[in-house]
């Protein structure tokens, strides 16, 4: 790259023909989670300190298990988006690819794990 | 890639102590970052000191009064004297902008001057815009059309020339675009607030044919959506101009072609 052209090294590969995709995503799980976010607190605050059984009970009932579900598809979903920008923003080359998978391995991971839990307390 | 810390030619030594001018009372402490590529040195900071009564009351003022009484070997461009050629932006008191329109008024204490961050420098207080003036180039900063031109001028309503008015007075200084993060980070793939604010400039432009080719380069993760809205570039901009929403204009439009 040393003897490449100015012009050369802006026009790099040239245009992605993305980015709108995740700027849009990022948006409406913003919006979405304008409205989960005091919901949830609402709806999960007044269990705090209760006895382990009367959770287990609450965290069964079909409407508080859907608002758990939602806070954890769009929570970790914008999480993943979120934290891809940082890693982009941040770090370069092969540490920037590593990161962009383990992030997204630990972002579904736990998304699988707390759907799994909700199901198994659900059903 | 981020860089938190200077890399150790780059780090800055506290330079010479010039003498303060004989007989003046009315002195003014000036702290200048000095370099030159032909020493082999790391960069300095020299203190000069300037009589104000002998002086004029911007900062470009002082500047060639220092380099035509004091030290004639102080580097830095300066052309027009007026905010109109955006030659003279440096670093002054910690803020991006012209120092032919900065008065030292606007400064308490000692005046710090250092050229526009995270740029390579050429020397003392003049950066490298190679690599700025080159995506300048990319974004195609001219009227692309594909209709046959007509006889006379291309037309425009008025309304449609007001929506320019905020756009076409960047006199491309580099302030806005040396002042976002993102732009020091990613610099070499974010096209940065000055090129999307002309890029914008065409985008809106009524005339302009090209506005899918403009909006399908611009669809890239660093090119357009490095910028994080963090607002330095509206801060600084030293001819009052605001990037950001320029920046978030061309993104509107993206969502909107889309949707």
């Amino acid at each position: 790259m040393k003897f490449a052209t100015d012009r050369k090294r802006v026009v790099g590969l040239g245009s992605a023909g993305s980015g709108t995709g995740h700027f849009w995503t990022m948006t409406v799980t913003s919006v979405a989670l304008l409205a989960l976010t005091p919901i949830f607190v609402f709806t999960f605050g007044p269990l705090l300190g209760q006895p382990y059984e009367a959770v287990i009970v609450a965290l069964g009932h079909p409407l508080r298990a859907l608002i758990m579900a939602l806070m954890i598809i769009v929570g970790l979903h914008h999480f993943r988006l979120g934290i891809q920008t940082v890693i982009e923003d941040y770090t370069g080359g092969l540490t920037r690819k590593a990161s962009l998978i383990a992030f997204s391995i630990i972002s579904y991971g736990l998304m699988a794990t707390g759907l799994f839990a909700i199901a198994k307390l659900a059903f | 890639m981020v860089e938190l810390t200077l890399p150790k030619n780059s780090q800055i030594t506290t330079g010479k102590t010039w003498p303060k001018p004989e007989g003046a009372t009315n002195l003014r402490k000036f702290q200048i970052y000095r370099w030159n590529p032909d020493d082999g040195q790391n960069p300095r900071v020299d203190t000069y000191w300037v009589d104000m009564d002998s002086c004029g009351p911007m900062v470009l003022d002082a500047l060639i009064k220092i380099k035509n009484e004091i030290d004639p070997t102080l580097t830095f461009r300066r052309s027009c004297r007026e905010g109109i050629c955006g030659s003279c932006a440096m670093n002054i008191d910690g803020i991006n902008t012209l120092a032919c329109i900065y008065g030292m008024d606007e400064i308490k204490g000692d005046v710090k001057i250092y050229p526009l961050p995270h740029m390579p420098v050429v020397k003392d207080l003049i950066p490298d815009l190679t690599h700025f003036y080159a995506q300048h180039a990319s974004i195609m900063p001219w009227l692309e059309t594909k209709t046959q031109r007509p006889e006379k001028e291309w037309r425009q309503s008025i309304e449609d020339r007001k929506k320019l008015d905020g756009l076409y007075e960047c006199v491309m200084c580099a302030s806005c675009s040396t002042s976002c993060p993102s732009y020091w980070w990613n610099g070499d793939r974010y096209l940065g607030p000055a090129a999307l604010l002309h890029a914008y400039r065409w985008i809106i432009d009524s005339r302009d044919e090209a506005t899918g080719e403009r909006l399908d380069e611009l669809e890239d993760p660093f090119k357009l959506y490095r910028c994080h809205t963090i607002m330095n570039c509206t801060k600084t901009c030293p001819k009052g101009l605001n990037p950001a929403k320029a920046i978030a204009n061309i993104k509107k439009m993206m969502v909107e072609r889309q949707l």
